[in-house]
């Protein structure tokens, strides 16, 4: 009996490290971000704050800042489109087509990572800079006017987005393509599929659990980032990770900043849920 | 699909079908005729060229030369999609994503086939599996999940049905009881089934005709009892069944006999199972035609009478009792004793004549290798 009263416990001495990780870094943080964004606003980083659950802060935030919320889901929403169709096909091809070179292309597609992300953001905007090659060369063949520019457009923000998550999106639909049988596209093929039905009949939807956690992984994080925005687009392309991080740190509007990041989150939680209802991924095999 | 054609232009006509891999040859200049309705075997060891002729005739895999035809249509290089062949896999290759219903009408709703509900109905009536429908395959047992296979390439009502090892993974008496299902289906439908398999048993079970494969090459075709009783080469005699194979001197013909001296004692052999083209020969024998009796004992059997035998082992196996019997020239002979309870047993050591009815022996060209076919496990 003490052998299994033992055992009992070793399962939560295993826990342990990690629910402790939780309440540090998630549990009182975010306790304390729902906190900030019910303080009373009249208060100040000098005169201190109280927790007054003020609800309007929300209604005050979002009055203020819809533009800058609706405008992060929509670069996110079309960087994941975009990393979609990319990385899809991209995935497609190392997952069947490859050969030998499978492992290799694995490696460049997380190679960037090696870097920081920073850094990579900065050289985009080198590489897209006014008088940057890419430019006067689009400028040359007419598919930019003579003073048009990439950088500080809704363009090299969404670029930069794509850019910087493509691999969040790769990785889970390598992972759900690769496990797609071959012979079951054969079958489909031997049962009057033509390549394309065989592909939208069984391969689309066998790596519907890769799809699903690919738009996931890159439109959570891309609707909450701030450095492409900020360090590729102009005013215009405020994203509402800016505006947070504005009121967090320059104009120390605790409140509001608080409310924001609520917002956002309650927003993308509510999306995500949506999805995966509609997706219909609980009934895959 | 081609409903209403006469028999004869339905039938499939391999001619000389060679495929080349990067490094060995898997079937050479193979020519085969199927005729409409017929229950075909191809039978073979692993490696023998059988499943990649299975995929060259669905389409699978790209023939390096000769020509595949259905009737007067070459089908050589047409695509998967589009002949009138489908296929029941060894692995089954169910769409995981799709319940039972949804996989058997696959090729239906591809080729937008009306009345997809009363035919996919039909169709898993026949197979016994109409109250599974609604199930994913994973929620099925092996049998269930090898006859839904089998519904999915039925209900398309191919020109030719082609048979992957289909038993392959299902334990032995549900293939048993497969075989015989298989069998009744087919007859049932009246399609052109192509079974490929390395179990003689289940070859000889359920096909009219068998083609044995060897090394890329087809070595004997036939009925089952006449591949059976009268192969014309080694390879055919130990893979299909087991033989005693013993070193013969043709002595010249005497009447429908050829006569052999075997070791001393001379043999006839009916000449229309006499396949050696020189003067060495393997005789060859079915363990199970070999009569066993004590030293002076009578046989029933008139002619080829051996005597001297000792027997070295003795394993009881209920249906029949197998023995070995060391001849004076020193090689164990298999003879198997059906176990009527007439006979009274032989003990190990004991000295025993051996006899066999001269029209069972076959006789083999000698310039082939005995253990030929001989399955190592």
């Amino acid at each position: 009996m003490a052998r299994s009263g033992k055992r009992r416990y070793t399962a939560y001495w295993l826990l342990a490290p990690g629910a402790i990780w939780l309440v540090l870094f998630f549990v009182v943080p975010f306790y304390s971000l729902v906190a900030t964004s019910l303080y009373d606003p009249n208060g100040s980083v000098l005169s201190g704050y109280k927790v007054t659950y003020h609800f309007s802060n929300y209604w005050h935030a979002l009055k203020s800042y819809h533009p800058e919320l609706l405008r992060s889901l929509w670069y996110a929403g079309l960087a994941t489109l975009v990393c979609l169709v990319v990385g899809y096909v991209l995935a497609y091809a190392i997952a069947f087509k490859a050969g030998k070179w499978r492992n290799l292309l694995l490696v460049l597609v997380i190679a960037p990572f090696f870097t920081s992300f920073l850094l990579r953001t900065l050289s985009w905007k080198l590489i897209l800079s006014d008088h940057g090659f890419v430019v006067s060369t689009l400028q040359n063949v007419h598919i930019l006017s003579h003073d048009g520019r990439l950088l500080n457009t809704w363009f090299a923000v969404v670029a930069g987005i794509v850019y910087n998550f493509l691999p969040f999106m790769v990785l889970p639909l390598y992972a759900s393509l690769e496990k797609v049988d071959g012979r079951l596209i054969e079958a489909a093929g031997d049962l009057y599929a033509n390549p394309f039905r065989a592909f939208f009949k069984v391969t689309w939807p066998l790596s519907l659990p890769g799809v699903v956690a690919g738009t996931l992984l890159t439109f959570i994080p891309a609707a909450g980032d701030y450095i492409n925005a900020q360090l590729l687009g102009g005013p215009g392309q405020t994203m509402v990770g800016n505006k947070i991080e504005n009121l967090f740190t320059t104009s120390q509007d605790y409140p509001d900043a608080g409310a924001l990041s609520m917002i956002l989150m309650i927003l993308i939680i509510g999306m995500v849920m949506v999805y995966i209802r509609t997706s219909g991924t609980e009934d895959l095999v | 699909m081609s409903q209403g054609s006469s028999e004869g232009s339905r039938s499939l006509h391999l001619s000389q079908l060679t495929k080349e891999f990067a490094n060995f040859t898997a079937v050479k200049s193979l020519d085969l005729d199927v005729p409409h309705g017929s229950f075909f075997a191809l039978l073979g060891p692993s490696g023998c060229g059988k499943t990649t002729t299975l995929r060259m005739v669905a389409g699978l895999e790209t023939p390096t030369s000769g020509t595949i035809r259905i009737g007067d249509t070459d089908i050589t290089y047409a695509k998967p999609y589009q002949r009138p062949v489908n296929t029941v896999f060894q692995s089954y290759a169910l769409f995981p994503h799709l319940d039972i219903y949804e996989n058997v009408a696959f090729g239906l709703r591809r080729r937008r086939s009306s009345e997809v509900h009363r035919q996919v109905n039909d169709m898993l009536a026949l197979v016994e599996l109409t109250s599974q429908a609604r199930k994913k395959p994973a929620q099925l047992s092996g049998g269930q999940q090898q006859r839904v296979a089998l519904a999915r390439a039925l209900i398309n009502r191919p020109d030719v049905l082609l048979l992957d090892e289909p038993l392959g993974a299902l334990d032995l008496k549900l293939r048993r009881a497969m075989q015989l299902e298989l069998k009744r289906i087919q007859t049932e439908v009246g399609l052109t089934f192509i079974h490929v398999t390395h179990d003689q048993e289940e070859a000889m079970t359920m096909a009219d005709t068998i083609a044995v494969m060897n090394a890329g090459v087809i070595e004997q075709m036939g009925a089952p009892n006449d591949l059976y009783e009268n192969p014309k080469t080694t390879f055919v005699a130990n893979f299909l069944g087991q033989s005693n194979l013993i070193a013969g001197k043709v002595l010249g013909p005497d009447g429908d006999f050829a006569k052999v001296n075997m070791h001393g004692v001379t043999v006839s052999i009916p000449t229309s199972r006499a396949h050696a083209s020189g003067s060495d020969g393997w005789i060859g024998i079915r363990p199970e035609k070999v009569l066993i009796a004590g030293v002076g004992e009578e046989i029933d059997a008139p002619g080829n009478h051996l005597d001297g035998g000792i027997v070295t082992d003795v394993s009881f196996v209920g249906v029949s009792t197998q023995y070995m019997v060391r001849m004076p020239w020193g090689q164990e002979l298999q003879v198997f004793e059906q176990n009527t309870g007439r006979r009274r047993l032989f003990a190990k050591g004991e000295t025993v004549d051996l006899s066999w009815r001269p029209e069972y022996a076959f006789l083999l060209d000698a310039s082939q290798d005995v253990n030929a076919g001989i399955e190592e496990d």
